[in-house]
């Protein structure tokens, strides 16, 4: 029975191979009705497993469902299998449902593209790879799965590849992953040669033999390096801003909700493996927290509506590692969870408004949009909320399940970074909000006529979502019994015993994040709608600074510098003129002209003179024969 | 030893042949040398074959006959093509096949 957990990853399958072998004889609607449906359906399977796991639940707490040995090599086994437990259900759970809102999203926002059947082929084959990513049992199969939604993302940002700019962000976003993809390769192998396998059980079950812990520390580097690359922390953050050259439901689907969580769900996967190494889980969250800051001084000033929100995605992951790194994969699981919805959202808001405004991004170029989008005016500020940490949205609890884990486990210098970012995010997520909703409108007349708000397509995925924005976060209240996500994860997830914190602090705690969050509320509408003059006071003040941010730190520049141009340098220099030019092509080409020149003195042979060809007859046999006397007489 | 004598009287014939080949212009004439030659081949199969008692060298002999005939028949269906494009039969002019 638990083998028809596949039906999972087959529904999108099915999907994507009825548009792609009949779709193009079918109406824009029935294409879109399969695209959501298979992914409907694969929901409803998870729900109906979901379901069939409580009931049936294993002493283990995990089932493994083997469809067939996918590679055999001498002992390297990798399965064709999955692994049934709370956490790859509450993953498929989240990413089949965010994923099947989108796709009702993308009907109405890519109803006039000519890519509209190509869109949804990708968008299936990427739900597909993201389900096989979470239900995989071995580390070899979510690789497929790592590197499938690597894909679909690549195809995807460059999905309007007529415009250079969106191609070049695909083929960046593709070589970076690529960098990181390369590191959890090697942690992979690394692995294979120490425990003997990829699959997660056995792993764990051979995490007791003794493993030199500078291995355990490599490892887990290793692949930390790859989920820095899915995940886009610091230093590979870079792609994930230019990402948003893609279609807005795909920034929301992908870049917010699911792909760029797979870090984080990997990371939480190999937990056992990362509490094994102090070092390991102290550089996970220095690395999360310092790109989590990092990111969010970035988004305070940028003017682009979906680069701030990308940076706020690098943020809200880096929280997420940061969670891991203290020991909590439980908060870093939820605040995944709450984020997949509340981002999502966002996203949706900022398509709705790029759709009413004829494409426009830039948020000074914007203003009271409020009046013409009602719906979406609400739904992006329920999100806000959420993101800020504002009780009781979703992301209040689940932010403020990460910040007591940092404050317990580094104490509260590090937490204070966490806390400062926290004031950050609400900073510019209500900076968006003012300057695209709510203060005095700066978009031309002419574009201002025309706005509307989205048809129901688009506006109903967004009302679900701000519903789950709202109360999703009841599922991690942060007390023992209500807490449902760490009753049900702390079955497969370590979890660090004896270091509750207790309810006073929490309560504390939850206070400070929550008088921050208010605070950076009141100062954003202070700035944005109020006292609009004290900006400028404020940027002629601190023009270095936001000469830095604005310029997201150099960091694409420094790049530039010291990786492509040398790059650049030596593929023109040495592997072009030397080895190509003169080298290749001077082989190819010597050889081309040997053949010539001998052919040019061979060819007066061929005379065409039949009697010159019996002379050479003659000679030879002659030749022929007097080898022959020669050798008679010599022997 | 007088087979000895038969192996010079092949040898010339096939001496004249040759020779035939390189100094005469026209085809037919290049043929009838080119038959020369082969008979004269012929010739010296038959004096081994005696000298080492092997009848199967007569049985060759008639085979390499008939094949010469109908080389003979293919050869002059040639030449008429030939003489119809040239409207000569001349060797030494027909050079097309130069590199």
């Amino acid at each position: 029975m638990w083998g028809l957990a596949g039906l999972i990853i087959i529904f999108p399958l099915l999907g994507l191979l009825i548009n792609l072998f009949i779709g193009n004889r079918l109406s824009r609607k029935w294409i879109g009705v399969i695209a959501c449906g298979s992914v409907a359906l694969s929901c409803l399977a998870t729900i109906v497993f979901a379901v069939l796991f409580h009931f049936n639940y294993p002493a283990e707490g995990s089932i493994e469902a083997n469809w067939y040995q996918w590679i055999v090599s001498g002992s390297f086994v990798v399965d064709f299998g999955f692994r049934i437990d709370w956490l790859s259900l509450v993953m498929a759970l989240t990413v089949s449902f965010v994923g099947f809102l989108i796709h009702v999203y993308s009907v109405g926002y890519m109803w006039e593209d000519p890519g509209y059947r190509r869109y949804f082929i990708y968008l299936n084959l990427f739900m597909m790879m993201m389900l096989m990513l979470v239900m995989a049992n071995n580390l070899g199969l979510l690789f497929v799965g790592w590197e499938g939604v690597g894909l679909c993302s690549y195809l995807l940002i460059g999905f309007w590849f007529e415009k250079h700019s969106a191609s070049e962000a695909g083929k960046k976003a593709f070589i970076v992953n690529r960098i990181g993809d390369f590191g959890f390769l090697l942690g992979m192998l690394l692995i294979y040669r120490e425990f003997g396998s990829l699959n997660f059980n056995v792993i764990e079950a051979n995490m007791g033999e003794h493993v030199a812990s500078q291995i355990i520390l490599g490892i887990a580097l290793l692949l930390f390096c790859g989920a820095a690359g899915k995940s886009a922390q610091f230093p590979l953050h870079v792609w994930l801003p230019d990402a948003m050259e893609g279609p807005t439901p795909v920034s929301a689907l992908i870049h917010a909700a699911t792909m760029v969580t797979a870090g984080v769900y990997m990371v939480s996967r190999m937990g056992f493996l990362y509490e094994q190494s102090p070092y390991a889980l102290m550089i996970v969250t220095g690395i999360g927290l310092f790109t989590a800051f990092f990111a969010a001084t970035m988004a305070v000033v940028n003017k682009d509506f979906k680069r701030v929100l990308a940076y706020s995605t690098i943020s809200q992951l880096g929280y997420m590692f940061a969670a891991c790194g203290a020991g909590a994969y439980v908060a870093a699981i939820f605040h995944l969870i709450t984020h997949a919805f509340f981002k999502a959202l966002l996203f949706m808001g900022s398509g709705s408004v790029m759709h009413a405004l004829g494409g426009e991004l830039n948020i000074e170029k914007m203003g009271g949009v409020k009046e013409k989008m009602k719906w979406t005016a609400l739904t992006f500020v329920i999100a806000s909320l959420a993101i800020s940490g504002i009780i009781p949205f979703a992301g209040f609890w689940s932010k403020d399940a990460i910040l007591a884990a940092v404050w317990h486990k580094y104490g509260p210098v590090i937490w204070i970074i966490g806390i400062v970012t926290a004031i950050l995010t609400a900073f510019y997520i209500f900076r968006l909000v003012f300057e695209v909703f709510y203060s005095e409108r700066r978009v031309e007349e002419k574009t201002w006529d025309h706005a509307h708000e989205s048809p129901p397509a688009m506006i109903r995925p967004m009302m679900i979502l701000a519903l789950f924005s709202i109360i999703i976060g009841f599922v991690g209240l942060p007390f023992k019994r209500f807490n449902l996500i760490e009753r049900a994860l702390a079955t497969v997830l370590p979890v660090a015993h004896g270091t509750e914190v207790s309810v006073a602090n929490e309560i504390i705690l939850m206070i400070i994040v929550l008088a921050g969050a208010l605070f950076s509320i009141y100062l954003a509408f202070t700035f944005y709608m109020k006292k609009r003059n004290y900006l400028d006071t404020l940027l002629a003040s601190f023009k270095k600074i936001h000469h830095v941010l604005i310029n997201k730190y150099f960091v694409d520049e420094i790049y530039h510098k010291i990786i492509i141009a040398p790059l650049w340098y030596v593929s023109d220099k040495f592997l072009y003129k030397i080895i190509d030019v003169f080298m290749i092509d001077g082989s190819v080409d010597g050889i081309a002209h040997i053949s010539r020149g001998t052919g040019k003195y061979l060819r007066k042979i061929q005379s065409g003179n039949t009697r010159s060809y019996a002379f050479a007859i003659v000679i030879g046999m002659l030749l022929i024969f007097i080898y022959y006397f020669w050798k008679i007489h010599k022997g | 030893m007088e087979l000895y004598y038969y192996l010079i009287v092949s040898l010339i014939v096939f001496i004249i042949g040759m020779i035939g080949f390189f100094i005469r212009r026209n085809l037919i004439t290049l043929l009838m040398c080119v038959e020369l030659m082969l008979n004269a081949a012929n010739l010296a199969l038959m004096v081994f074959g005696t000298k080492w008692g092997w009848i199967e060298a007569q049985a060759i002999v008639l085979l390499v006959m008939t094949v010469a005939a109908a080389e003979v028949a293919v050869g002059l269906a040639l030449m008429i093509v030939v003489y119809k494009h040239y409207s000569h039969l001349f060797i030494d002019q027909m050079t097309k096949l130069k590199g």
